[in-house]
Parts: C-alpha cells; sequence; structure tokens
C-alpha cells in the first residue's frame, strides 16, 4: 500500500480542523472503503484524518420523532438497534443485506453513505475510467457492464451506486448534518448523491474537508409495513443486481403512504418519487404494484450486458411491495 | 490535545494495543494494516491473507470482541484495542468449543480459512442478536469463504460447539 500521514482526532473540531479542506486528506472512519482502494491505487490520499474515535456514536429519538443517528455508529450496531428494528425495520433489514458480518462490524454509516462504486474499471487503475480519471473516457460503456446502472446513466458514466443502507434511507427520508471549514451545515439525503453526468467524479454535494456529523431519519410512517428486497448473484455477502426497499401504510383498503426506493439499478440511491405518488390512494393489490414499477423504470436504459434488469427489477419492486403491504396493519 | 491516539514519531506513529491478552507496544507506519502487524511483526501467522481486500475473511481476528477483516484495518486505529487471533482462542483449560467441534466434524480441508472460519464462529456464538438457527448461521459465517467447500461441517461444527458453550455455562465452567 502506498504511504501517508495520519493524524487520529478526538473531537470534530479536531478532525476538520486537521483535514483543513485539503483535497489531498481522506477522513477514515471504518476504512472498508477507502482501504480497500488505496491498495488499488485507486484512492490516493497523501493524509488520512482517522475519525473512528470520534464520539459520534449515539442513536437517539428526538421529541419529534425522528431518528438521529452519529456517523460513527456501525452498520451492525444501527441494524440491531431496539428503536431501528421497532420503528424503521426497513433500514435494518437493508443494513444487513449488505456485505458480511465482519464488514458491518467495521463500517460506518457516515462511511456507507460515501462508499464507492464497485465498477471494474472504476477499481482497476490501467483502464479509462471519467470517474478516477476525468476525461478518461468510460471503458464500461461497451465493457462488460452486466453489473452496471440503467437509470440516472449519462454517456460519460453508468456506475451503479452499491450501498443497500442508502436506499433505506431514499425511500424513509433522511437528512444529513455536515460540519466543515465554514461552519454546520444540513442537507437532505435525497439531494446529497449527484447524478453522474458530465462529472462523474464528483458523486456528493460536499465541500472540501466537510465532515458527515449526523444522520436524521424522518418521523416513521405509523402503521406502515416495510419490505427490502435484494437479488444477487448468491445468497449472500454480493452486491445487488436489483433490489427494492418498500414501505406501505394501507388505511381501510387503500395506500395512505407509499415509500419506494431502488439499489444495484440507480447511479444513486435511486428514489422512485412518481411511483410512490401514483400508489397512493389505490388499493394494495398487485396490478398497481405492476403499474407502480412500469413507472419507476420507465426511463431505464440498458446496455449490451445488462438489459436483464429491468425485468428483474420490476419483479423486484413487486414482490417488495407485496410483501410490505402484507407486513403492514390496516387501520 | 489528548494523547490517548498514537503519537506522532517522524513517519512513524507509536502503538499500544493487547494482542492475545499481552500488552504490545510498537512503532510502525500508517500504512500498515493490522493483518501485517499480525504476522509480519508479532508472528502470529495463524490469521490468513486470502484476498487482502475484505471479500474472503481468512484474515477475521476479534478486535475488542468483534470480528473484523484484518486486511481492511489501519493497525493505528487499534490505539488501546484487545485483539484475538486464532492463537489466542485456546485457554489453560484446553481448545475453545469451536476449536474442539472443528476437529470432532471435520470442518476443513486444506485448513486455509479455518482461522478466520473460528475466529466469526466464536464471536457468532456469543452474539445474542444473531439467531441459532442453519438459514442464520449461514449469513452470519457468509463472509468467510472456503475454498474447498467445507461448509456443511462448519455449520454442524458450530452447532456443536454451541451446544457445547451451553451446558458448560449450566456448569459454571466458563461464562
Ligand atoms: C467485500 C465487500 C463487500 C461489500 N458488500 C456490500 C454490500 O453488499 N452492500 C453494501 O451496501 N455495502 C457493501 N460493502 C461496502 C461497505 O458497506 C462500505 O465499504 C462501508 O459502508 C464504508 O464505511 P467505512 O466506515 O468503512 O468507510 P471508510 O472506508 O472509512 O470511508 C469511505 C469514504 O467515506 C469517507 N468518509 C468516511 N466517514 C466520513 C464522514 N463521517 N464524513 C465524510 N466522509 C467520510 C472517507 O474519506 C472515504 O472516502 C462491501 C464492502 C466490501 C469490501
Ligand atoms: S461506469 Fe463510471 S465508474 Fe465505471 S468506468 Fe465508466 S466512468 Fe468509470
Ligand atoms: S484477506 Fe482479509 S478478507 Fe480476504
Ligand atoms: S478448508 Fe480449504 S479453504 Fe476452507
Amino acid at each position: 500500500m502506498r504511504s501517508f500521514a495520519f493524524t487520529p482526532a478526538e473531537s470534530v473540531g479536531q478532525a476538520v480542523s486537521a483535514q483543513g479542506g485539503d483535497g489531498d486528506a481522506a477522513y477514515i472512519a471504518g476504512g472498508t472503503t477507502l482501504i480497500d482502494l488505496v491498495k488499488l491505487d485507486v484512492m490516493r490520499p497523501a493524509r488520512m484524518v482517522g475519525v473512528n474515535r470520534l464520539p459520534l456514536n449515539d442513536v437517539e429519538r428526538l421529541d419529534d420523532g425522528r431518528l438521529r443517528v452519529g456517523a460513527l455508529v456501525t452498520n451492525t450496531e444501527l441494524a440491531h438497534h431496539p428503536l431501528v428494528t421497532a420503528h424503521f425495520p426497513l433500514l435494518s433489514q437493508a443494513i444487513l443485506a449488505g456485505a458480511s458480518t465482519q464488514l458491518r462490524n467495521m463500517a460506518t454509516t457516515g462511511g456507507n453513505i460515501m462508499q464507492r462504486t464497485r465498477c471494474p474499471y472504476f477499481r482497476d487503475a490501467a483502464a479509462a475510467c471519467n470517474k478516477r480519471e476525468p476525461g478518461s473516457g468510460c471503458d464500461a460503456l461497451d465493457g462488460i457492464n452486466r453489473m452496471h446502472a440503467i437509470l440516472g446513466t449519462s454517456e460519460h458514466c453508468i456506475a451503479a451506486h452499491p450501498s443497500d443502507m442508502c436506499v433505506a434511507l431514499a425511500a424513509l427520508g433522511a437528512t444529513l448534518t455536515l460540519v466543515g471549514p465554514h461552519g454546520a451545515r444540513e442537507i437532505a439525503f435525497g439531494d446529497f448523491h449527484r447524478l453522474p453526468e458530465d462529472r462523474p467524479d464528483r458523486e456528493h454535494e460536499i465541500e472540501p474537508g466537510e465532515l458527515i456529523t449526523h444522520v436524521t431519519l424522518d418521523s416513521p410512517v405509523e402503521g406502515a409495513g416495510a419490505h427490502y428486497l435484494k437479488l444477487r448473484d448468491r445468497a449472500s455477502y454480493e452486491f445487488a443486481l436489483a433490489s427494492a426497499g418498500a414501505m406501505i401504510a394501507v388505511e381501510k383498503g387503500v395506500i395512505r403512504e407509499a415509500r419506494l426506493a431502488l439499489g444495484g439499478v440507480g447511479t444513486r440511491p435511486w428514489h422512485a418519487q412518481e411511483a410512490e405518488q401514483a400508489l397512493r390512494g389505490q388499493p394494495p393489490e398487485t396490478v398497481n404494484f405492476e403499474k407502480a414499477a412500469g413507472i419507476a423504470l420507465r426511463d431505464a436504459s440498458a446496455r449490451q450486458h445488462n438489459a436483464f434488469k429491468i425485468p428483474l427489477a420490476r419483479q423486484a419492486i413487486v414482490r417488495a411491495l407485496e410483501k410490505a403491504t402484507q407486513a403492514a396493519t390496516d387501520s | 490535545m489528548d494523547h490517548s491516539g498514537p503519537t506522532r514519531e517522524g513517519g512513524e506513529l507509536a502503538l499500544a494495543l493487547t494482542v492475545n491478552g499481552e500488552a504490545r507496544r510498537l512503532t510502525l507506519p500508517p500504512n500498515v494494516t493490522l493483518l501485517e502487524v499480525l504476522r509480519d511483526r508479532l508472528g502470529l501467522t495463524g490469521t490468513k491473507k486470502g484476498c487482502d481486500h475484505g471479500q474472503c475473511g481468512a484474515c477475521t481476528v476479534r478486535v475488542d470482541g468483534q470480528a473484523m477483516n484484518a486486511c481492511l484495518r489501519l493497525a493505528v486505529m487499534c490505539e488501546g484495542q484487545e485483539v484475538t487471533t486464532v492463537e489466542g482462542l485456546a485457554s489453560e483449560v484446553g481448545l475453545h468449543p469451536v476449536q474442539r467441534a472443528f476437529l470432532e466434524h471435520d470442518a476443513y480441508q486444506c485448513g486455509f480459512c479455518t482461522p478466520g472460519q473460528m475466529m466469526s464462529a466464536s464471536a457468532l456464538l456469543e452474539d445474542e442478536r444473531i439467531g441459532s438457527d442453519d438459514a442464520a448461521v449461514r449469513e452470519a459465517m457468509s463472509g468467510n469463504i472456503c475454498r474447498c467447500g467445507a461448509y456443511k461441517n462448519i455449520l454442524e461444527a458450530i452447532h456443536t460447539a454451541r451446544e457445547e458453550l451451553a451446558s458448560q455455562r449450566k456448569e459454571g465452567g466458563i461464562s
């Protein structure tokens, strides 16, 4: 592994000032994305600021019912936290569908949101990749693009966003708190991940030196049922080909509230807002779920090897909505 | 400034941690992984390097009790932590129930994945959040790949070890 300097931080203020807005410095939390990519020579920070000891480990329920999660809470702790399993089962299911026990024990909430794509050309320093090396081209366009995205792609990048946790956050709604050299600010989770467009290297609405300190989940939808369905090449420890996170609340036989987000198919965690809108006020029946799936995938565009993802995602959506409905209590 | 973390010494950093119950002090550059420290600095070669990218689980150790991939963990981030490797699994009393069960069930062929499998298994058996049925155990163990395909026997060994741990607990043996 290439060499770098390391500064351990004990407080948020110390971390932000040690980072200093320097583009060559990286925060390191669990390290499961960063160390992997430094070994591959894909990420090349000259300095790392260790944030793993920051006191950002709390999960607390706010007075308005929202859930405030520290950026250093591990994926394991968050998935098993009693407030999460009780009020945000979609989040728990999505996290546990990702990676392995060991990786979830290391991975943090903030790091998961910031994880990079698994596109094999991005991970290969010898390949052309606009995300890694802006302007170099994209070897995935006419390469082995079976794992790549079908929604939100551009002629410059078709990489899929790999996170399962982020699919749940997109469906549930959340706010990120960032602290940087110029102070603190908040941003809606749905505005944080960028579409690739002509700058696939700019993945997040984050300024140099900004640290995610908290993720605050919107208050839970009462009586809703939730289901995260992940379809992949093997039963566990594999990234999604397509996944669907669904939440449904039913009242007097019609859908009062619907939430739907997709993984493995979008260039960012994919919030299917139009499909949600189409579901509200309809009876929770398969025919309506199929219509919603059609809306969610209307703009899908495939390359040579990933056209199978369109029917796969359609089926994932329908099944996840059916399962979420079964888990909901009609009030 | 709080100096409970590693401090700078030229390009190298000082690190204090506990490995298998023994306090260790080292000076090392920041780009050294926990796996490299264990194998190359401390001679604890039971922990294996398979993929070196978090994809196989051969390097699994326990850090403050939790199973982790030592290949993706910077050693300097383990300041003050307690690391247990396969060398630390047995006690004065003898082999750990997981080790005995692996022997009994022939839960390996080449043995390369075995230290990692046993570290994951020992953590899993202490984690009450994880179910004890086949599906839950397989899911919790999926971060450990076995090239020889010894999965069936590994699963049986874990069930046996769980029973033994439970009966030991009843007898007030180990808590
Ligand atoms: C083999 C393997 C399989 C995996 N499978 C899955 C899977 O199936 N599903 C899935 O969802 N994920 C999967 N992952 C990815 C894993 O979930 C991420 O690597 C992990 O969540 C990243 O968190 P971390 O704390 O380790 O991040 P780090 O590696 O520490 O950091 C990642 C990035 O985020 C930045 N960063 C970290 N914390 C902050 C912060 N608080 N504020 C601002 N920037 C920050 C870092 O600078 C770095 O650029 C897998 C990973 C591996 C290696
Ligand atoms: S799809 Fe995106 S990440 Fe992959 S090679 Fe093309 S530009 Fe790079
Ligand atoms: S060597 Fe660490 S997971 Fe393979
Ligand atoms: S016993 Fe050979 S890899 Fe598992």
